[in-house]
């Protein structure tokens, strides 16, 4: 292979690495602090793409306005459930919890065939749903990579800096960080416990709506079960680089999309089990450290 | 002496499912007092504090602080209305550092210059942390971790400061120490409510006491009464009688 063809490999893996990430830290941040596995959160990403394509086809707002709108709009979606579906069970054994996150995820998947229609919607730059100058190629050194590509990986750091200066240097990122560890004791800082969640449904989810809108220039289409797959194996990065760890959420998701791009590059006999990576690598991951990469000991919630 | 009431507990009941927990308490907190509240491992001490600050449900009775009705009030508006809790086994947080953790008890605040000036307070009250700030919570000993606990309460700037035990677990000379902060704390005007085993020390330096035994309160004097009674000595002082 030419150092041209593997920059490509390693471009379009950082790409789609990214997007792993940025779905999987919503699956880690939710866990890290109510202990609780967010099944409905790649329909979450599903709506971030309908909501992004509705505002451009429906509502007629250019791209970018549509973009930052389904980022927000999905933000609060996140919250909406949060708030209707789990805060209520804040108490209750966890399995409910659980049982519970299955059925939204059920009721978004069948709500969205019910209200934008079980076909697929394309979502493709003639549409104008995005420049189609993205799809230019670049040539470098004898290979041709799309600028979305770049644009991809732009987006994924940007996204992926401003999340780890709201953890880490912000006052709501201070709460989210003690509230992972001790929620009555910060309660007893004066914090409200609620918002400090619902901004962390926030926070997620509008990464998914990023994460969704990549996807769907990268896979141009969108229907009700397009968070599947990217669902299911930012759920297995999470796991990976250690649930409840933000920085192992980004590990993981790299770690997968890298793996997943640069196999099938090196061994192209392989394609077809392309999908089946994932479940290797966390098996291979949990058989050696079964908390994950970065993950630690969590001890159980009372 | 001001004889103004500032936390007023009525007949409080709690219930863990069928255990009953605190069986119908009263306690009267004057401001400006430093009021303790003794007894056994197990006799509802813990289930007090928790159930004032509503980390537990109450299944009956009333809290009152300056007048105003907590008893329903979210945690978190009570602890911004003036109590805090520096709780049972310290729970610093382990991942914020100690000065994290000291921005923590000023969360809600949005007076600057009242934080700073609290913050100078805490690590003149308590220097080694001013010397810790920049490492995480978890990895200071137990004795900093109860100095951050209680500096941590304090950023909350409480009328009304709860300790849960803040002597357990440490070497006699901080046990002292603490005792010394705490009348410390007291003169610069915040009222407190003593938890303790180390009944001892807890009463020497309280104006008033109670004892509190699986559930009710069965004894309640002055500091000085209750250090001179009996029962208590007998019971919690581990006094023979002669
Ligand atoms: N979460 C709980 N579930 C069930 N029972 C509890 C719970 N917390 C406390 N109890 C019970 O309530 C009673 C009072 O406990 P509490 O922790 O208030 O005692 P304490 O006076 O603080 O004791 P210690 O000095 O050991 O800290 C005990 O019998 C205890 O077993
Ligand atoms: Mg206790």
């Amino acid at each position: 292979m030419s150092l041209a063809g593997f920059f490509q490999h390693l471009v379009n893996a950082l790409s789609l690495g990214g997007i792993y990430a940025l779905i999987a830290i919503g699956y880690t941040m939710v866990y890290g602090i109510l202990r609780l596995i967010n099944f409905a959160h790649g329909d979450v990403f599903t709506y971030g793409i309908y909501f992004a394509f509705y505002a451009v086809v429906l509502f007629l707002m250019p791209w970018w306005v549509a973009f930052v709108f389904s980022i927000f709009a999905t933000a609060f979606l996140g919250a909406f459930i949060e708030r209707i579906a789990y805060r209520p069970l804040r108490n209750a054994p966890r399995i409910s919890a659980l049982i519970t996150a299955i059925g939204v995820s059920f009721f978004l998947e069948n709500f969205a065939i019910v209200a934008f229609g079980g076909r697929a919607k394309s979502f493709n730059p003639q549409t104008g749903i995005y420049p189609t100058s993205f799809l230019n190629m670049i040539n470098i050194g004898g290979v041709r990579i799309p600028v979305l590509t770049f644009i991809t990986i732009g987006i994924v750091i940007a996204a992926l800096v401003l999340l780890i200066w709201i953890v880490y240097r912000t006052k709501i990122g201070m709460a989210m960080r003690a509230i992972s560890k001790d929620i009555p004791t910060t309660k007893l800082m004066g914090v409200n416990a609620d918002r400090v969640v619902s901004f962390t449904f926030m926070l997620g989810s509008g990464l998914a709506a990023i994460g969704g809108i990549l996807w769907a220039m990268k896979y141009p289409q969108v229907y009700p079960y397009t968070g599947m797959i990217p669902g299911l194996k930012a759920f297995i990065a999470a796991v990976v680089g250690g649930i409840g760890s933000i920085q192992g959420a980004m590990v993981g998701g790299f770690i997968l999309g890298i793996s997943e791009i640069m196999i099938v590059a090196f061994v192209p006999s392989l394609a077809g089990y392309r999908d089946a990576f994932a479940y290797a690598i966390l098996l291979f991951v949990l058989l050696v450290k079964p908390t994950g990469i970065l993950g630690v000991e969590v001890s159980e919630k009372v | 002496m001001n004889t103004q009431t500032m936390l007023k507990i009525e007949d409080l009941h709690v219930h863990y499912g069928s255990i009953h927990a605190l069986k119908g308490i009263s306690i009267e907190v004057e401001t400006g007092q430093i009021v303790t509240l003794i007894g056994a491992n197990g006799a509802g001490k813990t289930t007090t504090l928790q159930a004032i600050t509503n980390l537990v449900r109450k299944s009956g009775g009333k809290v009152l602080f300056n007048g105003t009705d907590i008893t329903h009030m979210a945690t978190h508006h009570i602890i911004n209305n003036g109590i805090a809790l520096v709780p049972e086994g310290r729970r610093i947080f382990p991942n914020l550092t100690v000065h994290e953790n000291l921005m923590m008890g000023a969360y809600a605040r949005k007076d600057v210059e009242g934080i700073k000036k609290d913050l100078d307070w805490v690590l003149t009250l308590f220097p080694r942390l001013r010397e810790r700030l920049k490492q995480l919570g978890g990895t200071l000993s137990g004795g900093e971790q109860q100095m951050l606990a209680v500096a941590r309460g304090l950023m909350t700037r409480p009328k009304l400061l709860m300790l849960d035990e803040p002597s357990l677990g440490l070497a006699p000379l901080l046990v002292r120490e603490v005792f010394q902060i705490i009348q410390k704390i007291r003169e610069e005007g915040v009222t407190i409510l003593l938890i303790e085993q180390n009944a001892l020390a807890a009463l020497k330096i309280a104006d008033y006491g109670y004892v509190l035994e699986t559930g009710r309160i069965v004894m309640q004097d002055t500091g000085q009464n209750l250090l001179k009674s009996d029962d208590v000595r007998k019971a919690y002082l581990g006094v023979a009688i002669t």
